[in-house]
């Protein structure tokens, strides 16, 4: 493990911070332009994990493991998150025979 | 140092073709793999609990209660109309717009200091579980109630509603 570690000696700390952002942004990508809802949720839970990944990067930066558990109870809420979203879209489907968004705009006006 | 920079790349690869794969079978496959990457991402910063619970939530329960509902919601027809390509590229240009907000306001931060492990027991099962249970023991249970209560609302949502309500 002290060899793996030591692989990371070296990396900046901006560069975790872009790779999280990257991620993030592709997130926010695949929510605007896909319409299957399932798709979307992942979309989301793609942008949960960058956050995830970039507050441990933070927390190994200033030796406090205080974020690492904060990344813990994220987790926590994520799981949450998506049994109820799962739920909601499987109640979707089964009133509309349909997982595409675009049905869903009773809300609209 | 290399290692961070290839595990980096496949992460920012699969999570592309998360959102570009036409199958949504197929887009779940490539999202277990994405968490893989973010798995050994934890492993390469000795944050071994949090590589653990990645590993047996995200890619385990989380992904498999993906399936599962695909599963249960039949998309094996075309049921997915495509977004028209105006949409798409006004999608595509608002998320690098997004991006580039952040990149430029990374870069004003100036040169950075590399990420170095000082502790290297900082991540490890016996210093979070110290710290969880003595100064986060309120949140602890209080994350409890709120799994309970997700569990309820899950069950809730989707069971058959009866014609009579």
């Amino acid at each position: 493990m002290e060899t793996l570690t030591k692989t990371i000696q070296g990396v900046p700390l901006n560069h975790y911070i872009l790779l999280c952002s990257i991620i993030f942004s592709i997130g926010v990508i695949g929510v605007l332009i896909r319409r299957n809802a399932i798709v979307i949720f992942m979309s989301v839970e793609l942008m949960l994990n960058s956050v995830n990944l970039l507050l441990t990067a933070f927390s190994v930066y200033r030796g406090d493991a205080t974020g690492q558990v904060f990344v813990f109870f994220v987790m926590a809420l994520a799981a949450a998150e998506v049994a109820v979203g799962l739920a909601i879209i499987v109640m979707i489907y089964r009133n509309t025979n349909s997982v595409d968004i675009n049905v869903l705009n009773r809300l609209k006006w | 140092m290399s290692t961070f920079y290839f595990i980096a790349f496949l992460s920012v690869f699969f999570s592309i073709l998360v959102i570009t794969a036409k199958n949504p079978v197929h887009s779940i496959l490539y999202l277990i793999l994405t968490f893989f990457t973010f798995t050994v991402h934890y492993i390469l910063m000795n944050a071994q609990f949090l590589a653990v619970v990645n590993f047996i939530v995200y890619m385990g329960a989380i992904l498999v209660l993906f399936l599962y509902t695909l599963m249960l919601i039949n998309l094996n027809k075309e049921s997915e109309p495509r977004k028209s390509n105006l949409v798409k590229i006004v999608g595509v240009i608002a998320g690098a717009c997004f991006l580039a907000v952040i990149v430029a306001a990374t870069k004003t931060l100036g040169t950075s200091q590399p990420v170095v492990l000082n502790n290297p027991g900082l991540g490890l099962v016996k210093n979070l579980g110290k710290i969880l249970f003595n100064e986060y023991l309120l949140p602890f249970e209080i994350s409890s109630v709120l799994l309970l209560s997700a569990m309820v609302g899950a069950v809730l949502l989707a069971t058959k509603d009866t014609k009579t309500a």
